[in-house]
């Protein structure tokens, strides 16, 4: 195929990215630059603008500015790998970020390296557990262009590149997460380092030295306690000269602190720059000074709430033991500190001369305190009961709503997630007017008669079964027939015993229900009345079940409605609450489907069912959803809910379903109920025929 | 001809235990069981996956000379699987024995491990045997046996299983003294894990390192931190020449999850300390 020339090109780029250009910007000067490339090329660069564009035009727009430039030197994988991550960054960081990003190709140029390179989403999820199980407490893991961290965070670099093989690039990971809960951990922010580093002529460059200083300092500390990690590290051969390690001899000490660093720096020259490898992390004292006050202001509540909890489970042991004793008010506990054999602080809570039991959360919160001042204070250990009542009202205040959850999201044409991209806030359905479900009960009365029937049947009751190999007793009519067989010449069964044999059902189900403005008028009434129907049915039953509607306007405002909760009981208050299930806007179904999968994931059940009542297709205002892209969103989160063990399965009403049901739920995890007037008999004969 | 399926069970002497087996004990658990058991209360151990209970009983089974007759109970286990049935031979019906009933004849010590797996209906079993009455009631036998002094009824629970369906009811717990069993202090770990595979104070100074970082995963991804017996296998298996790494992949990642991402962490906390 010949390549496309300039006007050609003028012509496509100029459809595809109309609305941010202008007279003073036209897309020209871009179709020139890309005129000199290959077809393939060109058609390549076409295809990821489109896709870009559906995100964000301005992003488009930087894109085929940066392409002609990233081209020459990436192949078609490298600048894939380079368009994901700059996407990523803009679902994270925002357009400006973003256009950097594209800017910033180079970093995808070495092709060997790329291969090697690990991502941080990759060394994430097994980092994460690493450093939790290295500081008790829980530390977030988080992107950031160079490695820092605010005492509560660790910030590592987005990729890893600067090791020959994927394993020693993971490596590298390792060894900043750990330096850098290290700094945590042993005290680098316990010191006023942005005073200590004031007093020198350049502070920027002897907060690097001082960095540096501590890096030898909690080297030699990780090299105590993990031994393997840095002979893992001398592997990498890139080992500090010896000259270095006889001039910081103090550091090596075990019970080297911050100021012996501190002390150090103020004796060094500081003409070069700090040595710096490819692990070495950056240090930032104002944001981790924040993080850090606002930790042990609450740390030292949480504290002085557990202990005040764990005095008042004491004085009522104390009394139930001997009426005539009681606690004192005003006790204070005690602590002693002892190191353990591996070198790590114990620590042993004692009342009044004896130790106490401390339950695990106040063990990791003395440990937490300790790791942040060195010590427990004793104004600490006063238990004050008033701040655990405090908490309650606090968190009482803020109304959940307030509080969204971000889901990922899929995107079928970038091949990734993007992250954090859709909101989603848990609402109440307000209750509806009237008694709507009597009516409804009134309305199918003979039908509802058969259905509690056919329901009861279903329930699992104790079976006796007989002719088994072994039981609890003894079938006679068996042993009869075998001794008549016996005489008879023939051999004895064994299976001469009955045994009673619980049929438990052990279901959960959650049913989703559509929303969306499409539903208006009898849809959403016949919807209501399938759920009217269907909860009696399962009444009879006694499976667990939740109803959760779903909607929502963009991903900003992804809503799910709670109409009945797992642990809720059938009431007056879920009747209320299904009369009131109200139209409101789209159907945003990939999202739905990742909560309620959540939900659903925490109910202990053998089989769990995500049932999904809809009326067509997933949609949503503007931003694409509509179409394939929510066709493949929902399809994901489906694919998750599988990998979770729950089934999904679909009820809709909608008579082109077969076009795009099949490719979301499989072949035969939904049905079609094409008279909708039928919806309601319809689900509960479905529900049945699914769970037996 | 007549004997194959008597001759198939037990006889009380095999039962003893003639070795005494080790066991260190982590405060005053010896004293509490036998005062216990002296003044005919049922005991109810609780405590972690691997901390030592069942080698608590074994122990005191030794010491008191008495038979240990052990059930390990599973979602299945019915009364009359503890109380005994009919069975079918030559013609006519023979009643056997379940090893709750067994135990009671012979005056042994019936060890019911994880009690609250067992169904639910065992519970009518355990009641009269566990207060003041000491009786076990077979009513198909037609046969009230009375315990003797020497029967002990023990059982043991795992308090950590955030299971509703794992709780053991009030009316079950409130007839037992209860010994709690955590994971023993770190020296004294140190002392059973050394003793159990001979292996070196280093090594073992590592594994206990790797087994406290376990334990703070706990509720973070992990249902239990590494158990002390799992210690004791990775001692074991580093005792006889397989790479620490390797061991501690086998005896503790493995053993403790099944998530790729945690196995992943685990080695690499591993990899980190030996």
């Amino acid at each position: 195929m010949p390549a496309l020339t300039a006007p050609e090109l003028n012509t496509r780029l100029d459809a595809l990215l109309n609305p941010v250009l202008s007279s003073r910007r036209t897309a020209r000067a871009l179709a020139d630059a890309l005129a000199p490339f290959t077809r393939g090329q060109q058609e390549f660069t076409l295809r990821w603008t489109e896709i870009i564009a559906r995100t964000n035009y301005e992003m488009a727009y930087q894109f085929v500015a940066a392409t002609p430039a990233a081209l020459a030197t990436l192949d078609t994988a490298n600048a894939e790998a380079w368009i994901i991550h700059a996407m990523d960054t803009y679902d994270r960081a925002g357009l400006y970020l973003g256009g950097e990003a594209f800017k910033n190709f180079s970093a995808f140029a070495d092709r060997g390296a790329e291969q090697n390179a690990v991502r941080f989403d990759e060394a994430a999820p097994v980092l994460t557990h690493f450093v939790c199980a290295l500081a008790g407490r829980r530390l977030e893991l988080d992107v950031a262009p160079v490695a820092w961290t605010d005492t509560a965070t660790l910030y590592l670099p987005p990729r890893m590149a600067a090791g020959k093989t994927r394993e020693q690039n993971f490596l590298i990971y390792k060894i900043i997460a750990t330096l850098l809960w290290a700094q945590c951990r042993y005290g680098t922010f316990s010191a006023d380092l942005e005073a200590a580093t004031q007093q020198h002529a350049d502070p920027a460059r002897a907060l690097d030295w001082l960095n540096f200083l501590e890096c030898v300092r909690l080297e030699a500390r990780i090299a105590h306690l993990l031994p393997g990690l840095i002979r893992d590290l001398r592997d990498l051969n890139q080992l500090r000269s010896a000259a270095h390690e006889k001039q910081f001899a103090r550091l090596l000490t075990l019970d080297a602190t911050v100021a012996d660093s501190i002390a150090l720096l103020d004796t060094l020259s500081l003409e070069n720059e700090a040595p710096a490898d490819v692990w070495t992390c950056t240090l930032r004292p104002a944001e981790a000074a924040t993080k850090r006050s606002a930790r042990i202001a609450q740390e030292k509540d949480e504290l002085q709430a557990a202990l005040a909890a764990l005095l008042a489970g004491e004085a009522k042991s104390k009394t139930q033991d001997n009426a005539s004793s009681t606690a004192g008010d005003g006790e204070t506990f005690e602590i002693e500190t002892r190191t353990n054999a591996a070198g790590e602080p114990e620590h042993e809570l004692s009342l009044g001369g004896k130790p106490v039991a401390a339950p695990d959360h106040v063990r990791k919160l003395l440990d937490s305190i300790a790791q942040d001042l060195g010590e427990i204070p004793d104004d600490y250990l006063t238990p004050r009961a008033d701040s655990a009542t405090q908490e309650d009202a606090d968190v009482e205040e803020i109304p959940p709503e307030e509080h969204p959850r971000y889901y990922d999201e899929w995107d079928y044409q970038r091949r990734h997630y993007r992250k954090h991209w859709c909101a989603l806030r848990e609402l109440d359905v307000p209750a509806g007017e009237g008694d709507f479900a009597g009516d409804t009960l009134k309305k199918y009365a003979p039908q509802v008669l058969q259905l509690r029937r056919s329901f009861e049947m279903l329930r699992g009751e104790d079976r006796l079964m007989k002719r088994m190999t072994h039981g609890d007793d003894i079938d006679l009519d068996a042993v009869i027939a075998g001794y008549a067989d016996l005489r008879a010449g023939n051999e004895l069964t064994e299976r001469l015993f009955t045994r009673r044999h619980k049929a438990e059902r052990n279901l959960a189900v959650m049913f989703m229900v559509d929303m969306s403005g499409s539903t208006k008028g009898w849809i959403n009434e016949v919807e209501r009345e399938s759920l009217v129907l269907l909860a009696e049915a399962l009444e009879v039953l006694g499976d667990r079940y939740a109803i959760y509607g779903f909607s929502g306007m963009t991903r900003k405002r992804c809503e799910i409605f709670r109409i009945k909760r797992f642990d809720e009981a059938y009431s007056s208050d879920v009747r209320g609450r299904i009369a009131g299930i109200a139209p409101q806007d789209y159907t945003r179904m990939g999202t739905a489907i990742r909560h309620l999968t959540g939900l659903l994931d925490t109910v202990d059940a053998r089989t769990k069912l995500l049932i999904t009542l809809s009326d067509g297709k997933p949609d949503d205002y503007s931003d694409h959803y509509r179409g394939d892209y929510g066709i493949e969103d929902t399809r994901q989160a489906l694919i998750e809910a599988h990998r979770a063990g729950i089934n999904p399965f679909c009820i809709t009403i909608d008579h082109e379903a077969r076009a795009y049901l099949p490719h979301m739920y499989g072949a035969a995890n939904w049905t079609l109920v094409d008279d909708v007037s039928r919806l309601p008999l319809k689900v509960t004969d479905i529900y049945r025929r699914l769970t037996t | 001809m007549n004997t194959p399926l008597r001759a198939a069970t037990l006889q009380p002497e095999a039962r003893l235990i003639n070795r005494e087996p080790y066991y260190e004990p982590i405060g005053d658990e010896i004293a509490l069981f036998e005062a216990a058991t002296a003044s005919l209360i049922p005991v109810l151990l609780k405590g972690p996956t691997g901390c030592g209970k069942t080698r608590f009983m074994e122990y005191v089974a030794w010491k008191l000379k008495r038979p240990l007759i052990t059930v390990s109970c599973h979602d299945d286990l019915t009364a009359s699987d503890l109380v005994g049935r009919y069975l079918i031979t030559n013609n006519e019906t023979v009643w056997v024995d379940g090893p709750l009933a067994h135990a009671v004849r012979v005056g042994g010590i019936c060890y019911l491990d994880e009690v609250v797996e067992a169904r639910k209906d065992t519970t009518v079993v355990i009641h009269p045997l566990a207060d003041d009455r000491r009786i076990l009631p077979i009513e198909k036998h037609g046969e009230l046996l009375r315990a003797p002094e020497a029967f002990v009824l023990a059982m043991s629970y795992n308090p950590g299983y955030q299971s509703v369906l794992k709780e053991l009811k009030q009316s079950t717990r409130q007839r037992f003294v209860a010994i709690e069993f955590s994971y023993p202090s770190e020296a004294l770990e140190a002392k059973i894990v050394g003793a159990e595979s001979g292996l070196d104070a280093a090594n073992i100074a590592r594994l206990l390192k790797l087994a406290h970082m376990t334990r703070n995963l706990k509720g973070n991804g992990l249902d239990e931190g590494a158990s002390t017996r799992l210690l004791v296998h990775a001692a074991k298996l580093i005792q006889r020449g397989v790479a620490p790494r390797t061991a501690c992949h086998g005896a503790i990642a493995e053993a403790l999850t099944d998530e790729a991402e945690m196995l992943r962490a685990i080695d690499e906390l591993a990899s980190s300390i030996f």
